[in-house]
């Protein structure tokens, strides 16, 4: 199953290898990572989304807590959350199949943020599902490349993650 | 006064009240072995590898109860140290290691003696740091300590890069570190404790598994007041051995692939296990289905919530030190009108006593060749079962952890969780370092030796005055057994063709040697290099090379389908002779 883990780390020098390496060596899987700096610099935050059984989450978490540098873990998936994704996904788009491109766009709620006369490039923000819809619901061939930025996730209401 | 970093190093190992450095140096340690040179509050033990350096660090950490340090240079240095920091990891030995680093401007342009040591080790210490600033140098080896030591020990390495070890600053030494992301938890939950005191009430079969973490933890006294005011059996691992006395009726021996037949057979039928420090690990448990097979409730203590439902899932999880947490059961059950079941756990012993009746450890005895179990019964009795025992990795080692009943803890020191052969010569030095007056012992093989036997030049050089007990069998003998059993006696790349002559080679390292070949040499001839008490006395013994080590639980079968030795095959076929009813376990 699909989990989200969001992690308080110190921010400090070989903390992200650290986490990265606990992954591969214990052969847990890692679809997206990412990390950056919190409004405490001494900090970071970093979302994992992972899949695995019960058991092997139980031992991913309890393992990056472990770590010297891990101030706190959380599975977000033990309640509500939100969770959102950035893509940017160029496509070329010419002739006739330009306002196509600009409608699918507005559907998903995308933003195009540059143009030249053969491409687009579009800004699309949302859970992975719906980045992967985007995908899934414009013609393969016009993509020339895309950027996602992986998951990050946050606990809904009062639930905060925080020192 | 401003000092070098190199000084900042030395005062702070001062400040740690730190007796040995085991090490070697080199380029980028220069300076602080300069600053060595000038002091006099800790002695270095020169080693003649870096691999060395640690097994001695870590085995005098072993038997002592203190953080062992040593100190290599870069690149090589460093890495020779690896095996040894990952033995201590694997075993959760608390170790400082200092290694050089080439200087900051240098690093990661391939400089020379240049390793990414921070990276390379990273995933085999508790923790480990790269200094960049001189300022923060006193603080990390203040926080390295701290760290070792607290929680589940560990090693933790400092690397240091020269031009930080040549810099100039004021010294001070922080009072106390406080690591906010790093609090271990030390007081188990007194509802779990509870939970844990009812279920060892109500057992009809309990049994008290005792593993390293008893013995790292200084769990002792309160294991065995456990177990003798409840008259529960109990089963120690190869790493708990001495938690709780091997000589003592309570005790079943070691468990798991070489445990022996009652042990192994408790842990299986038992109903309520109580897992003091231990981990399920699979030289215990080769299959965890198999061995939950068995309904039976269980209890697990550890300091690290990550050894807790790791491979068998638990019942009653207790994080905290065992220490504390067993005294709070002890208390708890103190204050308990209750008693377990005395009809039931009567039977229970009853049939543990059929399981240890046959003896699962009896060999035939042979006039004629050496029996290695032999040597081990015969170190047993002319050491008075009080010497500190190190071993190195193989048949030898099973045979010292199945003959030698260890009393009390720290006395038997090896490789338990990473297996590394040429551990026990210098855990040896480092162990006689720490126990001056102690009688210390290497049981070794004739393979495992030769894997640090340069080591015999540093025990010349300290006069370390200890025994190698080499079972000479000329064979890798656990592989070749493996190879016997399971691989059709093709015994690829086990024979040791040209052994050196160990009498002339322990000679030519200043030391005494003695070649034992028949039985009846082996009582006196211990006798004799224990009367030696200021010399190393290497004893070469030719052992009977066909020898294997039973019981023996395959990987892959469970614990109550053990291998028995040949006197106890026809029981193997009916393990139940006296048809006890004991639920569905037969």
């Amino acid at each position: 199953m699909r989990h989200i883990l969001s992690i308080l780390l110190e921010n400090e020098a070989g903390a992200l290898s650290r986490v990265v390496g606990l992954f591969s060596a214990r052969g847990y899987n890692i679809d997206s990572l990412t990390v950056a700096t919190i409004e405490d610099p001494t900090l970071s935050r970093m979302t994992i989304v992972t899949h695995g059984s019960e058991e092997v989450l139980e031992q991913i978490t309890k393992q990056l807590n472990k770590l010297i540098e891990v101030v706190k873990v959380i599975d977000l998936n033990e309640s509500e959350h939100i969770e959102r994704e950035m893509m940017l996904i160029k496509v070329r788009s010419t002739g006739k199949d330009r306002e196509e491109m600009k409608r699918m766009a507005d559907i998903f709620r995308g933003r195009i943020i540059d143009v030249t006369d053969k491409t687009y490039t579009i800004e699309l923000t949302g859970t992975s599902e719906k980045l992967n819809a985007f995908i899934e619901a414009i013609d393969r061939a016009v993509i020339l490349e895309t950027v996602r930025t992986g998951a990050s996730g946050v606990g809904r209401g009062e639930r905060i993650l925080k020192i | 006064m401003q000092i070098t970093g190199a000084e900042i190093v030395v005062r702070c190992l001062q400040e740690e009240g730190v007796e040995f450095v085991f090490g070697y140096p080199g380029g980028a340690v220069i300076e602080i072995y300069d600053a060595i040179f000038k002091q006099n509050h800790f002695r270095h033990v020169l080693v003649r590898h870096e691999q060395a350096a640690v097994h001695a660090a870590d085995a005098y950490s072993r038997s002592s109860n203190k953080v062992g340090v040593a100190l290599v240079t870069s690149g090589p240095g460093a890495t020779n140290a690896v095996t040894g920091i990952a033995t201590a990891y694997m075993d959760s030995i608390p170790l400082v290691v200092l290694s050089g680093q080439v200087s900051t401007p240098a690093i990661g342009l391939d400089a020379f003696q240049e390793v990414d040591m921070v990276g390379i080790t990273r995933p085999c210490v508790k923790h480990n740091f790269l200094v960049k600033d001189l300022a923060e140098l006193a603080a990390t080896i203040k926080k390295a300590f701290y760290l070792a030591q607290s929680g589940r020990p560990g090693p933790v390495v400092v690397d240091i890069p020269k031009d930080i070890t040549q810099q100039l600053a004021e010294f001070v030494y922080p009072a106390t570190t406080i690591v906010r992301s790093y609090v271990p938890v030390t007081r188990g939950h007194s509802g779990q404790i509870r939970k844990a005191v009812n279920l060892l009430l109500s057992a009809q079969r309990p049994l008290i598994y005792i593993g390293g973490g008893a013995v790292q933890g200084n769990a002792a006294d309160e294991v065995r007041e456990l177990v003798r005011s409840l008259g529960l059996p109990c089963t120690n691992t190869l790493m708990g051995l001495g938690a709780y006395p091997g000589s003592d009726d309570h005790c079943l021996g070691m468990l798991g692939m070489h445990g022996t037949y009652e042990a192994n057979m408790a842990m299986h039928y038992c109903d309520v296990l109580i897992a003091v420090g231990a981990r399920f690990d699979d030289r215990v448990i080769s299959v965890p289905e198999q061995f939950l097979a068995q309904a039976k409730k269980i209890v697990h203590i550890d300091v690290d919530p990550s050894s807790i439902a790791k491979r068998v899932k638990v019942d009653v999880p207790i994080v905290g030190d065992v220490k504390l947490v067993l005294r709070e059961m002890l208390d708890q059950l103190k204050q308990c009108a209750e008693l377990p079941d005395a009809g039931a756990l009567k039977n229970w012993w009853q049939q543990i006593e059929a399981w240890r009746a046959p003896n699962s450890l009896y060999y035939a005895p042979s006039d004629t060749l050496i029996k290695p179990q032999f040597v081990v019964q015969k170190l047993y009795e002319v050491t008075g079962g009080d010497a500190i025992i190190t071993s190195d990795v193989g048949q030898h080692q099973m045979w010292a952890a199945q003959y030698y009943h260890f009393d009390q803890p720290r006395r038997w020191i090896n490789s338990g969780g990473l297996g590394t052969m040429g551990f026990g010569l210098p855990a040896a030095m480092g162990a006689q370092l720490a126990n001056p007056h102690a009688t210390v012992a290497c049981v070794t093989g004739d393979a495992s030796i030769q894997m640090n036997i340069q080591e015999l030049s540093t025990c010349k050089q300290y006069h370390i005055p200890v025994k190698v007990i080499n079972l000479n069998n000329r064979y890798l003998g656990m592989v070749r057994q493996w190879q016997e059993l399971f691989y059709g006696n093709r015994y690829s790349e086990t024979y040791m063709d040209a052994l050196p002559d160990f009498v002339k080679l322990a000679e030519a390292y200043g030391h005494v040697g003695m070649r034992i070949e028949k039985p009846s040499d082996v009582e006196p001839a211990l006798k004799e290099a224990f009367a030696l008490k200021e010399r190393l006395v290497f004893l070469d013994v030719i052992t009977d090379q066909s020898e294997n080590v039973f019981p023996m639980v395959q990987n892959g079968k469970g614990l109550n389908q053990m291998d028995l030795p040949p006197h106890m095959r026809e029981i193997q076929q009916n393990p139940f002779e006296n048809n006890r009813d004991y639920g569905n376990m037969c």
